[in-house]
């Protein structure tokens, strides 16, 4: 008999923590995937964030080290140009990569950091309890945007993905979501051309991942799901946002 | 062995490559410009090492803190206002055991303050300085040559230790020109860092972290950091005495001022007045016991700082209220010369009736 799915071997046997429907677990399984398929488990150095996804070095069996709130990418940073043989990458969420730890990820791309950034989108601080995330859609009710967010007074949902792609050392942006088997798909692949565009020295790197937090968004998992096709991916579109990986030579 | 003549600035960037520092991040303030532009100039394009002008002092730290976790010597620099912006790196390198260089050229403050030399973040820097229950290694320079010395010994203390290393220099030793000699050669071999991530190769994969959802292990951290505090506390203290044997008049201050302490007590000597000097070398950790000490057979005591009275209470802790102590100070930038710390210790001594030289 053919064997067609196990556990990847970057994956370390523990069972996750993340609530039922939470986007987590499944893009850190997509992670050890792509690390296998890669062969790069040992030359990986994850920067995962505070908030829940900080216990992602309790599953990706890869170095992995903590890092300040929205520090990731200097962070990811300093050990690239320390040690540039490694692979690290950051896991941020959208208050992490898009409000607090804006300027470090603007830079880093900036300087065509060889690194790799993980941005899951779910539009809410997740961990802290379900308050407004610079990616929370206008109207959404959160819970330091009780009266739904309104434009005039709490500004506009951000685009990071979009801003980053007018940045000129940044080498591969998409927007990919994992609400879907088809989706995920996508993702995985996504992740995959990420990494390798830092294998082959070519630039920044950054996959956003729609992810669905039906805690926080007082959803079910399947009602989840659904509102990530009908309501944010309208927000925040999926696909290739900019790939220059073809125009440029590895050094 | 040949002098050169150097700045103090640069003198730490040449005693840092000296030692072995492989990264440097910074970002420019006043009054440390020419160490990262030295930085910049002799080490980004050196084999093997690394300099990145980054975004932000907040982001240099914490290029500061990977370089360290990819276990290389690495150093930033800055003055007052941009150390406060680093405070939350320096206590995430404190929390994961992680060696550093921090240099302060510090200035007068608080706010964005002067660009003149002051000594006003002696807490900040003795205290911990960011969020937690923390300490950094403080080192107090007081000459180029000593900044050239001591930022050798800071790399060396932040591997023995695993902990950052504050070098709390001033704008007045940044900026002056002395004659120094280069004690050490860049080491062949630097110490190996056990904990090191530059990636799983063939060894199980490592996590450095304090993050727990379980106090009771946070505590151990502390306790473990606490016994490493006390080791240093025993083995690092260091200090220097100046003509203290038959001081009637002790004078503590470090750093800048007790340059400029040093001078105004050889002239006290010549008029008899007998003086002495501590200057303490490590601030953190303090010379207590030296200053309890020294309070046996010396009943007065001048603390003088550039700022508003910071190490004072250290000296006080020292002296536990059993001795007279006086203060002199100058905050906000301003830098007092020789004679006038002279008339304060002689209006001091003649005040307080102290026995002048037969």
């Amino acid at each position: 008999m053919k064997k067609v799915y196990s556990r990847p071997k970057s994956l370390k046997k523990a069972t996750f923590h993340y609530c039922p429907g939470c986007g987590h677990s499944i893009v850190h399984r997509l992670l050890c995937e792509v690390f296998d398929e890669l062969k790069i488990q040992d030359r990986v150095i994850g920067i995962p964030p505070p908030g829940c996804s900080v216990f992602a070095y309790n599953y990706l069996d890869v170095d992995m080290a903590e890092s300040a709130h929205g520090r990731g990418a200097a962070v990811a940073t300093g050990i690239k140009r320390a040690c540039p043989e490694a692979l690290p990458f950051t896991y941020q969420g959208d208050g992490d990569i898009a409000a607090i730890g804006t300027a470090e990820t603007i830079h880093a791309a900036n300087r065509g950091e060889k690194i790799t950034s993980i941005f899951i989108n779910n539009a809410v601080y997740g961990m802290t309890g379900g308050q407004m995330a610079p990616t929370t859609l206008l109207e959404q009710t959160t819970t330091t945007s009780p009266y739904g967010r309104d434009a005039a007074l709490e500004g506009y949902p951000i685009k990071l993905s979009e801003m980053l792609a007018l940045v000129k050392g940044a080498a591969y942006i998409e927007r990919v979501a994992v609400n879907s088997p088809a989706n995920i798909k996508k993702a995985k692949k996504a992740i995959k051309k990420a990494f390798q565009t830092q294998i082959d020295d070519l630039g920044y790197s950054l996959v956003e991942i729609l992810s669905p937090c039906p805690t926080n968004w007082k959803m079910s998992p399947i009602e989840s799901w659904k509102w990530v096709d009908e309501v944010m991916s309208k927000e925040y579109p999926l696909g290739v946002i900019k790939d220059i990986t073809g125009e440029k030579d590895a050094d | 062995m040949t002098k050169t003549l150097m700045y103090g600035n640069t003198a730490i960037g040449e005693a840092a490559i000296r030692a072995g520092c492989q990264c440097y991040f910074g970002y420019p303030i006043t009054p440390q410009n020419e160490l990262t532009e030295y930085m910049a100039t002799h080490l980004s394009r050196r084999k093997g090492c690394a300099f990145v002008q980054a975004e932000s002092e907040i982001a240099a730290i914490n290029m500061v803190y990977g370089a360290s976790l990819a276990g290389v010597r690495v150093m930033t620099s800055s003055s007052s206002p941009g150390i406060s912006l680093k405070q939350e790196g320096i206590s995430y390198l404190a929390a994961c055991e992680l060696p550093a260089v921090i240099v302060n050229m510090s200035r007068g403050g608080p706010g964005l303050g002067s660009i003149s030399a002051a000594q006003s973040d002696y807490f900040q820097s003795t205290r911990g300085g960011g969020h937690g229950d923390y300490r950094t290694i403080v080192l107090a320079p007081s000459s180029v040559q000593e900044l050239a010395d001591l930022t050798h010994r800071a790399f060396d203390l932040a591997d023995k230790y695993m902990i950052p290393v504050i070098l709390l220099g001033d704008g007045m030793l940044g900026q002056m020109m002395e004659p120094i000699e280069f004690k050490h050669e860049a080491p062949r071999k630097l110490p190996i860092r056990e904990r090191a991530v530059r990636g799983a190769k063939g060894r199980p994969s490592r996590i450095i972290k304090t993050f727990t959802s379980k106090p009771t292990e946070m505590e151990e951290i502390n306790w473990s950091l606490f016994r490493r505090y006390q080791l240093i506390k025993k083995n690092e203290t260091t200090f220097e005495t100046y003509m203290v044997e038959d001081a009637e008049l002790i004078i503590v201050a470090f750093g800048a001022s007790a340059r400029i302490a040093k001078g105004a007590i050889r002239n006290a000597r010549a008029e008899g007045l007998k003086v002495g000097m501590l200057m303490p070398v490590t601030l953190w950790p303090f010379p207590y016991e030296k200053i309890k000490e020294l309070g046996r057979d010396t009943k007065q005591f001048l603390v003088f700082e550039m700022n508003m009275g910071q190490m004072l209470e250290d000296v006080q802790l020292a002296l536990e209220g059993k001795r007279e102590i006086s203060f002199y100070g100058r905050p906000g930038g301003v830098i007092p010369t020789p004679s006038e710390v002279l008339r304060v210790i002689s209006r001091l001594y003649h005040q307080k009736g102290l026995k002048k030289a037969k």
